[in-house]
């Protein structure tokens, strides 16, 4: 199995912050199956789309998934109100996640706000090799801190009103640290910004994008991403399939 | 058990459920999931002569109880379809439908003529996809021209030839006969509806296409209500879709006169509505001592 639906029990609910819920699920086969950077398409009772959900931890033991997201509109507003023994119709893992490579080197993992979720379980098995920069809007936004820190990274945070850590771009905390690879996943400019920085390095980055999306398993189309072949011929691929996470040298930003 | 086999246009279906062309690719996505055997028929992504890019994102949008899409016909081209997805597709133990759009009569002729040549089951002509200036609706929104463009795929095309009408008309009933007088062998509808949604904030559309077509739930009444008036004016069979996610939907279309069904966006709500939708077919037949799912086409009630 690749993929599949399968309804699963909530088990542990938590607000992290004003608009952030933390849910864990028992999710069987589909935790066993699932790797870091990969998402799930969670359906919401009455609306036609299911919503990509990115994964934010696997326990493979346990068979749950865990997932942190943000209330950004009715659907995930619906899905906020699920409460512990409701069950969750999910189909998942989808699309490709993080190529960890060797957990030896350094690396270092930007989030900004709803971004830093999916990094968590790509950011554990780097342990103390791991940085993890993270920002967010203020200081009651901040959310996993402790998460990164309990995988043995080093966490530093940024916000954009300076009421936790580096007051300024979390891209800021770049300057003077050195890495072997960078993974990102946050808003398009954050990661235009990481993109730039990990070139003018040389430093190999993955970043993780998200797009509209409906069938979430490559057979619409509908979730295009402008990308590059190494011959620089242009075309779109698809965020479900292809990505969600990207060799960054591929992405053509645009806009 | 009712039978659940139809025949559209001399081409046996196991049952009357259809993928619907752009909803299901290829079919390979959705192989993870069942044997595509489970399924009638498979009508594929809608191919161009040759490779398109498609639109830029987004192209989605959800709407209520429905969704609009801007794709823009991404697709490898009929010749990477002839060569890749065409065989494994024939291995699956289902109908396999090619759907073409073209820019000119032309591109829909050396389609034609290039599938007559393999052994697709039926070529379904798109002549309504909303979201490319020359993707054949040009064709589609009119008598003179569907009746032109089906006249002439007919000439090159060996296969059983459907035609799939867009919604976006004035009379469906006129539409629909004059690709019955053309020659099609059967009716595919509907496409989408064209729709719009604007981002209150940015006051920017949704989509970067500006518009798309509207699919989902929305669209089940206006499907029903094209079905009916287009059966009331053809004979050959009407392959019936638009907003079907539940087979109460299902069981309406064919009353309405379709003789098959496609689904498409209920695959993104539940990669599984197909088989829920059959089974659910398969009850209601049973429950009212109906012998076979072709004795519902039309047998609608009108006051």
């Amino acid at each position: 199995m690749k993929y599949d639906t399968m309804l699963c029990g909530l088990i542990r609910k938590n607000r992290l912050a004003e608009d952030i819920f933390d849910f864990t699920v028992e999710a069987g086969k589909l935790a066993e199956a699932a790797c870091p950077g990969q998402f799930a398409h969670i359906y919401v009772p009455g609306k036609t789309l299911r919503r990509p959900i990115s994964i934010c931890e696997i326990d493979r033991d346990h068979k749950t998934l865990r997932f942190v997201f943000q209330v950004r509109g009715e659907g995930t507003r619906l899905l906020s109100q699920a409460e512990p023994g409701d069950r969750l119709d999910i189909l998942a893992p989808l699309g490709r996640g993080f190529d960890l490579g060797g957990t030896g080197r350094k690396a270092v993992f930007v989030g900004g706000g709803i971004g830093v979720p999916p990094l968590l379980e790509a950011a554990k098995p780097f342990g103390e090799n791991a940085a993890v920069l993270a920002g967010f809007r203020s200081g009651n936004a901040v959310i996993l801190k402790e998460d990164f820190e309990r995988a043995g990274n080093r966490v530093m945070i940024a916000t954009d009103d300076g009421s936790s850590g580096h007051h300024g771009l979390v891209t800021d905390l770049l300057a003077g640290l050195a890495c072997d690879v960078i993974f990102a996943c946050g808003p398009t400019p954050m990661l235009k910004a990481v993109c730039r920085a990990a070139k003018e390095r040389g430093v190999p980055c993955q970043v993780s994008l998200e797009q509209r999306m409906a069938c979430g398993v490559g057979a619409c189309l509908g979730c295009a991403v402008r990308l590059r072949r190494e011959t620089g011929e242009e075309y779109y691929g698809h965020v479900c399939k292809d990505g969600p996470v990207f060799d960054a040298a591929q992405v053509v930003w645009e806009d | 058990m009712a039978d659940l086999q139809v025949n559209i246009a001399g081409v046996p279906l196991k049952n009357p459920l259809i993928a619907a062309s752009g909803t299901f690719g290829f079919g390979r996505e959705y192989s993870e999931f069942y044997p595509l055997s489970t399924l009638g028929g498979i009508s594929c992504k809608g191919i161009t002569l040759r490779e398109r890019p498609g639109n830029p994102p987004p192209r989605i949008a959800e709407t209520p109880s429905g969704m609009l899409n801007a794709v823009g016909l991404q697709n490898p081209g009929v010749d990477h379809f002839i060569e890749r997805d065409l065989p494994w597709l024939k291995t699956q133990g289902t109908v396999i439908i090619a759907n073409i759009a073209g820019n000119t009569p032309e591109d829909y002729c050396k389609m034609a003529e290039k599938l007559s040549g393999t052994d697709v089951d039926m070529v379904e002509l798109n002549i309504s996809c909303p979201n490319v200036k020359q993707g054949g609706v040009q064709f589609g929104t009119s008598c003179a021209g569907v009746e032109s463009i089906t006249a002439a795929v007919r000439r090159f095309c060996k296969k059983p030839l459907m035609v799939k009408l867009s919604p976006n008309v004035s009379d469906i009933g006129e539409i629909a006969a004059a690709a019955e007088a053309a020659g099609a062998d059967a009716i595919s509808m509907i496409n989408t509806l064209t729709g719009m949604r604007i981002d209150i904030n940015t006051r920017r559309p949704v989509l970067r296409n500006n518009t798309g077509g509207l699919s989902g739930p929305a669209l089940l009444p206006v499907a029903v209500r094209m079905v009916w008036q287009a059966s009331r004016r053809v004979k050959i069979p009407i392959v019936g879709m638009g907003g079907i996610s539940q087979w109460q939907d299902a069981v309406e279309l064919l009353l309405a006169g379709a003789s098959a069904l496609q689904i498409g966006t209920a695959f993104f709500t539940d990669p599984y509505a197909p088989v829920k939708i059959r089974d659910g077919l398969q009850q209601y037949l049973d429950r009212n001592g109906v012998a076979s799912v072709a004795e519902l086409t039309g047998a609608i009630r009108p006051w």
